[in-house]
């Protein structure tokens, strides 16, 4: 980006949950400015009311995640440059959550859906047992590794397409969660976890479209996640059966 | 989608593959031959093995062209419940219907 401090042709949605429209805002371009940047600054001099959502700054809490030119993106973490469309930046809530004001969702059904999917550990163990060793070089320890960096930023549920054609289906981060407690050997209720992830709204509606994985800031890939759940739904299918 | 579902969709698409190939096969060496249709249906017609190969593919390919089609509606027209079971049952048998028929008038003496 150049020195010279330019304009930048900014869109921002606001509104509450029943309606709202697009305002225009002029922001001064500036080196390394990222979107948070961007949406602080005209909160802090053009807007007071305007309405976000942000805590680390750093790409490590999840909070700041919003609909960026059309696409979900950690907006601590998005430089200008690198999605700026001409000289138009478009700025939305996250798409697939209900919005509570301006640029800030409601992010119960991402949570509810966490819990539906069992992503919660089942202790196999009291606190008089001793530690269980894991091996890090184990199969279900290697898998655990792929998805447990998860920061719940909710961009994986955003870009997801069944999500938004089936307001049922718990996701592409709950289902990831539940996929390292299925692997975990310290949990005690593998079946429950499977039988959470199979029902209606579960890992079965996937299309495998991979919008999750290819938007996922951390680079985690829960489309994997959600075929490995596939396979061991299916697997315990015939095996409760035989 | 239920497990139910999702199983029975896999299995027929395991079906319909090979057939697929098999029947891609075959009208390449019949057309390669200069086969006319009344030539054709001269080794179709009377034949339980085409009547088998075909058949089979017609009731695997109702049953999952149904199951995808009751996702797709549940998706884009949000049918539910009765309504959406329904609906699929009617595609699985309007196909097996003019599935059928077609094997039958191939495969029949």
């Amino acid at each position: 980006m150049s020195t010279k401090q330019e304009d930048i042709d900014v869109s921002v949605w606001r509104g509450d949950p029943h309606s709202g429209n697009y305002e225009n805002f002029k922001v001064p371009a500036q080196e390394s400015q990222t979107i948070l940047d961007v949406i602080s600054w005209i909160q802090q001099n053009q807007d007071a009311t305007l309405s976000y959502r942000f805590a680390c700054r750093v790409g490590m809490c999840g909070s700041c995640a919003m609909m960026v030119n059309g696409i979900p993106r950690w907006t601590c973490r998005t430089h200008l440059n690198k999605v700026l469309n001409g000289n138009k930046l478009v700025v939305a809530p996250l798409r697939n959550l209900p919005v509570i004001k301006d640029l800030v969702t409601d992010m119960d059904p991402f949570f509810d859906k966490w819990i539906a999917a069992e992503g919660l550990h089942h202790p196999s163990k009291t606190r008089l047992d001793p530690i269980e060793e894991i091996e890090p070089k184990s199969i279900g320890r290697v898998e655990i590794d792929t998805g447990i960096e998860c920061i719940n930023c909710s961009i994986c549920y955003a870009a997801c397409d069944t999500v938004t054609n089936n307001s049922d289906y718990l996701g592409p981060a709950a289902l990831q969660r539940a996929w390292t407690v299925y692997n975990d050997v310290k949990d005690a209720d593998k079946q429950t976890v499977l039988d959470a992830v199979s029902g209606d709204g579960g890992c079965l509606n996937c299309h495998s479209q991979g919008s999750c994985s290819v938007h996922c800031p951390n680079d985690l890939n829960p489309m994997n996640a959600i075929a490995g759940l596939k396979r061991a739904t299916v697997a315990s299918l015939f095996s409760r059966k035989g | 989608m239920n497990i139910r579902l999702y199983v029975l969709q896999r299995i027929t698409a395991l079906i319909m593959a090979p057939l697929t190939l098999g029947h891609i096969a075959v009208m390449i060496y019949a057309v390669q031959d200069g086969l006319s249709a009344s030539e054709i249906l001269g080794r179709t017609q009377g034949s339980i093995i085409w009547f088998l190969f075909y058949g089979t593919f017609v009731v695997a390919v109702s049953i999952h062209a149904a199951i995808g089609v009751r996702v797709i509606v549940s998706e884009t027209f949000k049918f539910v419940g009765f309504t959406l079971d329904a609906f699929a049952w009617f595609v699985l048998l309007a196909m097996l219907f003019m599935g059928g028929r077609a094997v039958l008038a191939v495969t029949l003496l």
